[in-house]
């Protein structure tokens, strides 16, 4: 086989990537997955995973990344740890670079997944790790016995404020409507926390610090009013972006930045495929991420059948 | 070189007096991206040895340290040059990201 050349690359390696990875490489193809931090994606951040089925205890996100992959591995699926810097998806050999390499195939996953939304306020990226952050179970333990705000309403944000009511001293819930979207299984203790505020059709308009945050400004919108909280610590959990820059210009995308691609995860490309969180879906979780996986490898394997008639 | 585990005892000698840079990756074990960015960083050591001295704090067993340094997020990769933070990066990282550092 020519160096570099596979037949199918799969850029990312969360559950839907080595799925895809898997099925392929079982069918007897050549697969890479282009890995640019480490198995597994977001889920690998997800420190107890209870809905993926088959783990009655519950699995942590990082080691079922590495059980993905090596089950992927054991029938010939290659992984590299790399960034991908830009694809060109057109023709009917694909080309993916890296900062060291030039992959080429006749199929291409796409399988980048998603990141977390960030508020798009003035000082928010320079106060990451000085007060702001996106990962509630990674850095509470930062804020014990301290004042704190979750930004969010769905099932993220109300498990992180009921993660931190357990380490701070107060809580803040800001949600711009007057709703939560979050789960059932989370309100009943939301309710019961008492040192949990929940301040409804409020949206952050400004966030205040020095050398790190101080506080924040939280305008209710229906009343207008504004009000300051004095804040140690600020979580965001403002829903996702899918990761889908990369790829802007060649594969079709919708308003949100999500891939066009139905259940068949076919793109407008020939020969590409999208699975997993950066696709246009309903429920985005693991198991519905893996099970696009599965998807888009039987249909890589009859566009490549196809091609050799 | 193997990567060093720092604790409050030896960041002095090992980090502060070293004469090349020494990245400084601070972690914990129930930090889900510091597991992920944990070989990213073992990767990056392996493959520029001799240009940079790696090394770990785990903030449960070193909470003065990620003190000192103010680290509020993990993982937190810092860049010690001169025995002065010269870099810091929050967050999960490409190897990539670590190299443009040097």
């Amino acid at each position: 086989m020519e160096r570099n050349v596979f037949d199918t690359i799969i850029i990312g390696g969360g559950p839907g990537g080595y799925t895809a990875a898997l099925y392929a490489a079982r069918a007897g193809f050549s697969a890479l997955v282009l890995e640019k931090l480490s198995p597994g994606g977001q889920m690998a951040t997800t420190d107890q995973i209870d809905n993926y089925p088959g783990f009655p205890q519950g699995v942590n996100g990082f080691e079922l990344a590495l059980e993905m992959q090596k089950g992927a591995q054991r029938f010939g699926a290659q992984t590299e740890l790399a960034e991908v810097l830009r694809v060109d998806l057109r023709g009917p050999m694909k080309e993916v670079v890296t900062q060291k390499e030039t992959y080429r195939a006749p199929t291409v996953v796409l399988a980048t997944g998603a990141s977390p939304r960030e508020l798009g306020l003035p000082g928010e990226r320079e106060l990451r790790g000085r007060g702001v952050s996106y990962c509630a179970t990674c850095d509470g333990m930062f804020y014990r016995g301290k004042t704190v705000a979750v930004v969010g309403g769905g099932n993220t944000a109300a498990a992180d404020v009921l993660y931190l009511s357990r380490l701070c001293e107060k809580v803040y819930l800001i949600h711009r409507r007057d709703q939560l979207r979050a789960s059932r299984v989370y309100l009943e203790p939301l309710k019961q926390a008492e040192n949990v505020e929940i301040l409804w059709d409020s949206q952050v308009t400004e966030l205040l610090y020095g050398e790190t945050l101080t506080g924040a400004k939280v305008r209710h919108k229906k009343t207008g009013e504004t009000r300051e909280l004095s804040l140690d610590g600020l979580f965001l959990a403002v829903g996702q972006l899918p990761n889908t820059q990369l790829f802007q210009g060649q594969v079709e995308l919708d308003a949100a930045g999500c891939v066009v691609a139905d259940e068949t995860t076919r793109t407008n490309l020939p020969g590409v495929f999208a699975v997993g969180d950066l696709r246009q879906k309903p429920l985005r979780q693991v198991v519905t991420a893996a099970a696009d996986g599965a998807v888009a490898a039987h249909f890589l394997e009859e566009y490549l059948s196809q091609r050799q008639q | 070189m193997a990567i060093v585990t720092l604790t409050k005892d030896n960041f002095q000698q090992e980090v502060l007096q070293s004469s090349t840079p020494v990245l400084v990756d601070f972690w914990a074990s129930w930090c889900g991206p510091c597991k992920m960015f944990s070989p990213i960083v073992d990767a990056f050591a392996e493959e520029n040895q001799g240009k940079v001295k790696v090394g770990k704090v785990n903030i449960d067993d070193e909470p003065e340290l990620a003190a000192q340094f103010r680290v509020m997020s993990i993982p937190t990769a810092m860049l010690f040059k001169n025995g002065q933070p010269a870099q810091t990066l929050v967050g999960v990282q490409p190897k990539e990201r670590l190299e443009a550092m040097l």
